[in-house]
């Protein structure tokens, strides 16, 4: 608990560091004032700070907490540490529908989609979602048909093998100009969204991230393996079904507005085990919602360091930052316990 | 007070593949009774695992029906299932920052409500588990740095606090050493009297078997399942018919296996009775077998007796000087 505390108290401060740093410098006062909405602002200074930094924040702190407990989830449901929130092919499915989306309406439709602007970020998300939920229900399926946990792993894996592959037949059939729009997307970012997309981004994803906590039980059994969980009870077919649905509609929902990130989902949810030196999901939930907010809201503040132009994707800076944090619980972990393994 | 709580009707278990039943065993007549230690024997591949899976309907049977305290399996809900049958798996579980109290906890999750908390009533059974299975000393260690006994008698625990009338375990005993092993057999025999649980197992340790279990289940692909308690089953020859093969003597004085090397030679004992079966057991061994004065004796003979110092013998051959050897090594060197 006290952990929780100290974790929630960071995000704060993080979160705060995150309007007041960025290439513009804008004095604490300043910011203090425009977040409050008290008057005699400087016009560009509001802009940026509301405009800019406030939705990439909140952005941040939705999508990390997202992707971490997507990613717990999942390394729950198949009992394997390497498992993430990419594993199933279920981002992969989200570039698929942005690739089918960008590169056919330059294709067929003889309109380049990066030059349509807001009509062509609609139009991106909802390739994202309806790809991503198109493999996913394709996963659903096949879990509700295969008996082992490792044949739909690597069935998963597959799906996503394939959506590559798609994605590098549209390419190769594509203007250079949308490639680049596609390459961009690819990288990953907290602020694509903007304006009313937040809000949008924001309500749904305070909605669906308390469902959690519905799959706390669920999660708990399914650590002691199939066969033990369906003895206490456990429908084994149903509860895989919630869980791959959950958490695919989550990854669903981030893809689509911040792009694929990759690395977040897998590391936070270590993090967690490794800080709160527990299996427990009643206490894991809500670890990897305010571990994954405070990792995503550092990474973003790394990306948009003062004196940098512009911002670094964000999947290298969540991968060069996190790696090392990981890495680190892990060995210190194994010398505390003193056993090898 | 022993009940019939499981009653099986010409059950044939097999698996249901996309074209044909592949049938592992038919027509099984048999009950099993709360209050006793039933074990199911049989060779790799008779079909002792896919009859558990079947028993506790984590597989439906392919013919014939199984009731569980006279209802039909087929009637009862998962939850109710969850009441009933309790099992312990082949498959190691060692998760990772599990403590072994949480980890019997989780047996607790028939009766937990939504979140799966625990109440005061749940912790005190989780407790009375750990102390039955007397691990109460273990219940802050975590699970991934027991020993394999230890984790054993971990998911006994758990299955105990499932509170289930019925234990199902398959194999309980394999990859334990051998106290562990007789521990954990015990441990079983006496939740079986003690808690009246109906207790079904699968094992290869025989002698094992054949000593503490009430009933047994001999499982065979071609004579189907015979069942009966250890000594009725010795004593009718239903034992050594089923272990019968070059090498295995199945002594029915005893009702114990013993390994039998073909004897070429043979020597006769006289001296210390009570040393006998010692020497008896490494002259045997060798490939040397034993007689004694009341069967008559051959040219060898062999007088044992005991001294400060170990054993001595003392080997006399017709038309050769008496021999005087100490230990069993130096026996074996002399009549060789």
């Amino acid at each position: 608990m006290p952990y929780m505390l100290l974790i929630t108290a960071l995000i704060v401060f993080v979160f705060m560091l995150n309007l007041l740093l960025g290439s513009v410098s804008i004095p604490f006062r300043a910011v203090w004032n425009i977040i409050w909405n008290a008057g005699g602002n400087d016009i560009i200074q509001q802009n940026i700070v509301l405009k800019s930094r406030l939705p990439q924040a909140v952005t941040a702190i939705v999508a990390g907490a997202g992707l971490s407990i997507s990613g717990l989830q999942m390394q729950t449901v198949f009992r394997n540490p390497l498992a993430g929130p990419s594993v199933l092919g279920i981002s992969s499915g989200a570039s698929m529908g942005v690739a089918f989306v960008v590169l056919l309406s330059g294709s067929i439709g003889g309109v380049a989609l990066s030059r349509l602007g807001f009509a062509g970020d609609m139009a991106m998300t909802v390739g994202a979602i309806a790809g991503s939920l198109s493999v996913m229900a394709l996963i659903v399926y096949v879990s509700q048909k295969v008996k082992g946990n490792v044949t739909l792993l690597i069935i998963g894996v597959m799906i996503g093998y394939v959506a590559n592959a798609i994605i590098g037949v549209l390419k190769f059939f594509s203007v250079e100009e949308d490639i680049r729009a596609f390459v961009v997307w690819g990288l990953g970012s907290f602020a694509r969204v903007s304006g009313n997309q937040t809000t949008l981004f924001f309500y749904m994803m305070i909605i669906v991230l308390p469902l959690s906590f519905l799959l706390v039980k669920t999660l708990n059994l399914l650590l002691l393996g199939d066969a033990y969980a369906r003895n206490l009870g456990l429908n084994i077919k149903r509860a895989r079904m919630y869980v791959i649905s959950y958490s695919g509609i989550l990854v669903a929902i981030v893809t689509a507005y911040c792009g694929p990130i990759n690395f977040l989902g897998l590391a936070v949810p270590h993090l967690c085990r490794g800080i709160f030196k527990t299996s427990d999901h009643r206490t894991l939930t809500p670890a990897c919602i305010l571990v994954g907010a405070l990792f995503a809201l550092t990474c973003n503040l790394i990306a948009r360091m003062p004196g940098i132009e512009g911002a670094l994707p964000v999947n290298s800076v969540t991968a060069l930052v996190g790696a090392p944090v990981v890495i680190t619980v892990l060995f210190r972990k194994r010398r505390n316990n003193g056993i090898a393994e | 007070m022993k009940k019939e709580t499981i009653r099986i009707d010409s059950l044939s278990t097999g698996y249901r593949l996309k074209r044909e039943v592949r049938v592992v065993a038919r027509n099984i007549n048999a009950s099993i009774h709360s209050g006793e230690l039933t074990c199911l024997l049989g060779a790799n591949g008779a079909g002792k695992s896919t009859l558990l899976r079947t028993l506790a309907a984590f597989q439906p049977p392919i013919d014939g029906s199984i009731r569980i305290m006279g209802r039909n399996i087929n009637e009862f809900s998962d939850k109710e299932l969850s009441k009933a049958i309790g099992v312990v798996l082949t498959e190691k579980v060692d998760i990772r920052n599990m403590s072994v109290e949480d980890l019997v906890g989780l047996g607790r999750s028939p009766y937990t409500g939504f979140w799966g908390i625990l109440d005061d009533t749940d912790r005190q059974v989780v407790r009375d588990a750990l102390a039955m299975v007397k691990i109460e000393m273990l219940k802050d260690r975590m699970t991934d740095t027991l020993s394999d006994g230890e984790r054993q008698k971990v998911m006994i625990a758990k299955v105990l606090a499932q509170q289930t009338p019925i234990i199902f375990l398959d194999e309980p005993t394999a990859f334990l050493d051998y106290p562990s092993k007789v521990e954990i057999m015990q441990l079983l025999h006496s939740l079986s009297r003690n808690e009246n649980k109906t207790v079904f197992l699968s094992t290869h340790d025989l002698e094992l078997a054949l000593q503490i279990a009430d009933k047994i289940w001999l499982m065979d692909k071609e004579k189907g399942v015979v069942i009966g308690t250890p000594e009725d089953l010795s004593y009718d020859g239903s034992l050594s018919s089923f272990f019968n093969r070059r090498g295995i003597v199945f002594d029915v004085g005893n009702g114990l296996f013993r390994i039998d090397n073909e004897c070429s030679r043979s020597v006769c004992l006289t001296g210390n009775r009570k040393l006998f079966p010692l020497v008896r057991k490494a002259l045997q061994r060798n490939g040397i077998s034993t007689l004694t004065e009341s069967t008559g004796c051959t040219d060898i003979e062999v007088n044992v007796s005991e001294s400060d110092t170990g054993l001595e013998f003392t080997v006399k051959r017709d038309g050769k000087p008496d021999m005087n050897v100490s230990g069993i090594n130096g026996l074996l060197e002399s009549v060789q």
